[in-house]
Formats: C-alpha cells, sequence, structure tokens
C-alpha cells in the first residue's frame, strides 16, 4: 500500500517536472520571470505590456535557438518541402 | 459568441485533435495486435477518466479560485505548454528536428505488440488485459494535457462547460476519421496543427498573465486576435532565421573512372 502510494507520488511528481521543466527549463525560467516583470510593471501599462511582449519573444528565439541540430543540413528542408 | 469564446474553442479542439491523432496511433496499432475488443475498452475507460478529471479539478477550480489569481498561474502554465510546442514546431518546420511520423511509430508499435508473450487471439478472441492496458495508457498520456488545456483555458474564461464540449468534438471527429482512414494518420499535417496550437496557447498565455496582474490589453477581448496574428508573424520569421542556420550541403566529391572500376573490384 505504501509501495504504491509512493509511486504514484513519484510519477505525479515526474509528470509535473517533465510538463514544466523537462528538456527546456529556459521556457520555465523566461516563464517565471515574464510573470515577475508584468507584477512590477502593473502600473504602467504601456511599458508592461511592452516588456512582457518582448520577454516571450526572446525566450522563445533563445530556447529554439539552444534546441538547433548542429548538423543538420538544408537537404533536409528542401527534400520536406517537395510536393 | 465572442472573439474570445472562439479562439478559445478553435484552440482547444485543435490542440485535443493533435492529441487525439497521436493516441489514435497507439489505439490502431493495438486494436491490430492485441483485438479490437480491449482496444476499444481501454480507450473507452481512459476517455471517460479524463472526462472525470476536467469535471472533477475543474468546477472547484471555477467556483472557489479568485479570478485574477487563476489568471496569472493558468497564464502562466499556459506560456509554459504554448512556447514548448511552438518551439518544438519551428525546429520541425525548419529542418533542425525530423517530423513526426505516425506511419513509422504505428509500425514499431505493431512490431513490439506483436513480439510480446500473450494469448492466442484465434483461440480467445474476446479480452487481451495488456491491449487494454496500452490502449488506456495511450490514451491517458496523451490526454492528460489536453485536461490541462481544457481546464486552464476553460477555468480562466469561465467557460469550462465550452472547452469541455471543444475537446469532445475533436475526440469525436478524428476518432471517426482515424477509424475511417485507418492507417493514413501520417497524412495529418501534425507540424502544422501543433505549431497552430502553441501559437494559440502562447497568446492566450501572454494575454490571461498579463489581465490577471492589472495590466488590461487595449481593445480587451479583440487583442486575442492581434497576438495570434503577432505570434504567426514571429514564428514565421524564426523559421526562416532557423532555416539560414542550417549548414549547407557539401559538393560530391569527383571518382575518377579508376577509382569507380577500384570500387567495382
Amino acid at each position: 500500500m505504501r509501495d504504491r502510494a509512493r509511486r504514484l507520488a513519484v510519477g505525479f511528481g515526474r509528470f509535473w517536472w517533465d510538463f514544466l521543466i523537462g528538456e527546456t527549463p529556459e521556457l520555465f525560467v523566461g516563464t517565471l520571470l515574464i510573470v515577475g516583470a508584468a507584477f512590477l510593471l502593473r502600473h504602467d501599462r504601456a511599458a508592461g505590456l511592452t516588456a512582457v511582449m518582448l520577454l516571450v519573444v526572446v525566450f522563445l528565439v533563445a530556447s529554439t535557438y539552444r534546441g538547433r541540430d548542429k548538423s543538420a543540413t538544408r537537404t533536409t528542408v528542401g527534400r520536406d518541402r517537395d510536393p | 459568441m465572442s472573439t474570445t469564446a472562439v479562439a478559445l474553442a478553435l484552440a482547444v479542439f485543435l490542440a485535443s485533435a493533435v492529441e487525439m491523432v497521436e493516441a489514435l496511433t497507439i489505439v490502431l496499432a493495438t486494436g491490430a495486435t492485441r483485438g479490437w475488443r480491449s482496444a476499444i475498452e481501454g480507450s473507452a475507460v481512459g476517455v471517460g477518466l479524463l472526462a472525470v478529471l476536467v469535471a472533477a479539478v475543474g468546477v472547484p477550480l471555477v467556483h472557489y479560485v479568485p479570478i485574477a489569481t487563476l489568471r496569472v498561474v493558468i497564464g502562466a502554465l499556459l506560456l509554459v505548454l504554448g512556447l514548448s510546442w511552438l518551439r518544438k514546431a519551428i525546429l520541425r518546420a525548419s529542418g533542425h528536428h525530423a517530423a513526426r511520423d505516425e506511419g513509422e511509430i504505428y509500425a514499431e508499435t505493431v512490431a513490439r505488440l506483436r513480439d510480446l508473450p500473450g494469448r492466442d487471439l484465434s483461440r480467445h478472441p474476446r479480452r487481451d488485459a495488456l491491449g487494454f492496458v496500452v490502449a488506456f495508457k495511450g490514451v491517458l498520456l496523451e490526454g492528460m494535457e489536453v485536461v490541462l488545456i481544457v481546464l486552464s483555458l476553460g477555468a480562466s474564461a469561465h467557460r469550462l462547460g465550452l472547452a469541455a464540449a471543444a475537446a469532445a468534438a475533436a475526440v469525436i471527429l478524428v476518432g471517426s476519421a482515424g477509424v475511417l482512414v485507418a492507417r493514413q494518420l501520417s497524412a495529418i499535417p501534425e507540424n502544422v496543427l501543433k505549431m497552430a496550437v502553441g501559437i494559440m496557447l502562447t497568446s492566450f498565455g501572454v494575454f490571461w498573465v498579463a489581465e490577471g496582474t492589472g495590466l488590461h490589453w487595449p481593445g480587451n477581448d479583440l487583442a486575442v486576435p492581434v497576438l495570434v496574428a503577432g505570434f504567426f508573424a514571429v514564428s514565421g520569421i524564426v523559421v526562416g532565421w532557423m532555416r539560414s542556420l542550417l549548414r549547407p550541403v557539401p559538393p560530391p566529391v569527383p571518382v575518377t573512372l579508376a577509382e569507380r572500376e577500384g570500387v567495382g573490384r
């Protein structure tokens, strides 16, 4: 019984870890920073919304760049796009 | 129906459709190898459990959690999920990651399930415990993200019923289409759907985080389609930029006649 409860707890924790952090911890940290920036700038709408949007784009670009395959060649794209 | 409600229903529908395609691959492979009855029963129990989760968690969320807190927390969850889907779709569209091939996954799952020990289907054509468990787990695991999306979008907009209905419509539609086309799931443009969902979830995430913290968007709900259009443009630019980072193909090395003859020997 205790073993089953422990397995369930571990499984539950693993699910949330994979969901929130997984292979992209930078997106989790980025989201925390975005929420923090929104809170800090909540009294200045223009600055707050601009900062939130900029941070989202910066973290998306940075995370995508980090996930690139350095050995991928242009043939892969060309082949996929061919009708 | 307001603009937010339409966008919300569309986002939930598309997200559910993507996950449903992935779950259906497992269910079809299970049905073909371990018997249809167990595969269908396992899937039905999985879908039922997911529906119970939506009702059990969603209703208290909507009624007892303050709306501003709900929007910040849920907006943050949507941002994490949306950005990770968008990142994956951009990497696939730009050629940095291989596209998911449902046909290949189907063939692998069939081969794996055929090799596993089990009962003889010709002698016991009714139930198979392994088939039930594989279909159940496949539906449950792929459906968990759908539950999170239904709960988060539905609760933050106070439209849990609409979100659940959109998810159910996707399950029914993709399920029926999947059964009809059976092994043609690889024909579904999954990465395009994934990118569309990523853009919508990110847009809703940004919208709710700002609204929850007290930063109100100009135009209120009309900001959502503007955000979707903005992230669509950004994604297109990033895909183009990521393609430019791909290494050029090295020119072919000329082979002399003597070398070719040497290889032939």
